[in-house]
């Protein structure tokens, strides 16, 4: 068991029916560290995380959540055992009110108990959230869906989550105003992956920073210790 | 003007058992996007279901929907677990055929076991009526089809609304990867919403055995009037269910008033082709 570890990912191969989609790809994340995943489009990022999270399976290599094999499980497993993701696209239930969004976030039955617990603590991090609980989810703006994804993502009482493109399509001071609010949730000691293709935003906000071109780690190292030379190269792959 | 409030007192009446007929054939298509092809036929065989206990038994009819409901749940819940879910998500086609064989197997089933005779199940209600005027006279049978397909309707709306695996489902129907990303179970969380859908189709199948006379096939005629019920409200409202049955129900007999027991069908049908034609996603429809 590696300790200290709360997700390691090592040389995974992914397929869709015949695309090989990732290659031999090894992340890691610390205990209470944000890691970030760079990419162009395609460069396999969602990939990652939905392998991650369990709803594709690798074909070869091993994901380890705290030191447990979870490669392979299905999503139902792994977000009882703690993991939670923020899909790319928000993804929020269209024809549920904010409310019932939020509570099918502790579905699982280990996050049933604290529901309510769990509900005042994301008002308290998004109190616009309370405010349009009565709403459906579809008649919310961008930057509070992606607010209600982060929430309900945050329902389960994971203890890593897996953030896919969360500054997608936002305004910058939306954005800025997320990340605020990541950093928050970070603080209280839940481990944060970040898929990104904003490479500035990303790496400031990471303690550690995989680049990922055509299905492959091209690229790794802490912010500080990437020049933005080198990732620039590594992004585009020129 | 007596005239006309015979047909639609029975209509509205009527309607409730439409409704209770539609409404897990209207729930799986919205949900799981199936067109249970079976439904009809699986109504019937808890019709067939509830004659066995009555004549094994001996037990009153009412009685055997402590037994039917169950076992229709079961039925249900296989049926999607072992049949529906193994061809789902792939394309269109499959998930049909299979039900549709179903379909077919069921009524030679039942052909084979019960014999091509007529059966209805014995209430003693067949005939009583209660006594408004001399024009007006509501059949107890219809009353109580009316009655328990808004109860049934009801407990369903808040079993969606307020319950966990409700919720789910209706998750599930929204978007379902984003569900399983909440950890639901999927496919699990799809035989149980076929086990709830097969368990109103029982329900309505003991109140069809109470109120007419059923054979081996009569379930496609069922599942055509549960398809017209479904397509007029529109995919996913309860609410609209239960309106749409009525209507579907007010319109035969008003065609089978006026035209002659020959066009009810039509009439029926005319009115699920006016709203086809006016709101093709149906009256209350969101999908």
């Amino acid at each position: 068991m590696s300790k200290g570890l709360a997700l390691k990912v090592t040389g995974i191969d992914v397929y869709y029916k015949d695309f090989h989609a990732l290659w031999k790809v090894s992340v890691e994340a610390k205990e209470g560290e944000i890691v970030s995943v760079i990419g162009a489009n395609g460069a396999g990022k969602s990939t990652l995380l939905s392998t991650v999270s369990g709803i594709l399976a690798p074909a070869a290599g091993t994901i380890e959540f705290f030191g447990e094999r979870i490669d392979g499980l299905p999503p139902h497993d792994t977000v009882a055992r703690g993991l939670s993701m923020v899909p790319e696209g928000r993804r929020i239930f269209p024809r549920l009110t904010v409310y019932e969004n939020l509570v099918m976030g502790s579905y699982s039955p280990r996050s049933r108990a604290k529901r309510n617990e769990a509900l005042a603590k994301i008002f308290d991090l998004f109190p616009v959230l309370k405010a349009r609980g009565e709403q459906m989810g579809n008649t919310l703006s961008g930057g509070e869906q992606q607010m209600l994804a982060i929430g309900r993502a945050l329902m389960s009482g994971p203890k890593l989550i897996l953030c896919d493109e969360i500054s997608l399509g936002l305004a910058p001071l939306i954005i800025k105003g997320i990340y605020r609010e990541l950093r928050r949730i970070n603080e209280q000691g839940i481990t944060i992956v970040l898929v990104e293709q904003d490479i500035k935003r990303s790496l400031k906000a990471a303690g550690y920073a995989y680049i990922l071109l055509q299905g492959k780690v091209v690229l790794e190292g802490t912010p500080s210790s990437l020049n933005e030379e080198e990732v620039r190269k590594a992004y585009f792959g020129v | 003007m007596e005239d006309i409030l015979q047909p639609i007192v029975n209509g509205i009446l009527l309607g409730g058992l439409y409704a209770i007929i539609a409404i897990g054939l209207s729930t799986i298509m919205g949900i799981v996007k199936v067109m249970n092809f079976a439904h009809g036929d699986l109504m019937i065989l808890s019709s067939y279901l509830s004659l066995v206990f009555i004549t094994r038994l001996g037990v009153n009819p009412f009685l055997t929907f402590f037994g039917v409901i169950p076992l229709a749940y079961g039925i249900g819940y296989f049926y999607q677990r072992s049949l529906l879910n193994r061809v789902l998500g792939k394309e269109m086609d499959p998930p049909l055929i299979v039900a549709f064989g179903v379909s077919i197997i069921l009524q030679n089933l039942l052909l084979l076991v019960f014999t091509p005779d007529a059966q209805t199940l014995m209430t003693g209600l067949g005939l009583k009526t209660i006594h408004i005027t001399d024009d007006l006279k509501i059949p107890v049978n219809y009353l109580l089809d009316f009655l328990i397909g808004l109860v049934v309707i009801f407990f369903l709306y808040l079993f969606f609304q307020k319950s966990y695996l409700g919720r789910a489902i209706r998750a599930a129907s929204d978007d379902e990867i984003a569900a399983k990303l909440m950890g639901v179970n999927t496919k699990n969380v799809y035989a149980h919403a076929m086990g709830i859908s097969i368990m109103t189709a029982g329900i309505a199948g003991i109140l069809v055995g109470m109120t007419f006379t059923f054979y081996p096939h009569t379930g496609s005629q069922y599942l055509f009037i549960a398809f017209g019920v479904a397509i007029i409200a529109g995919l996913g409202s309860m609410k609209g269910t239960f309106v749409a049955g009525i209507i579907l129900a007010v319109a035969q007999l008003f065609g089978g008033h006026f035209l002659g027991p020959g066009y009810q069908m039509i009439s029926g049908h005319m009115v699920l082709l006016i709203v086809l034609l006016v709101k093709p996603k149906g009256i209350f429809g969101t999908v």
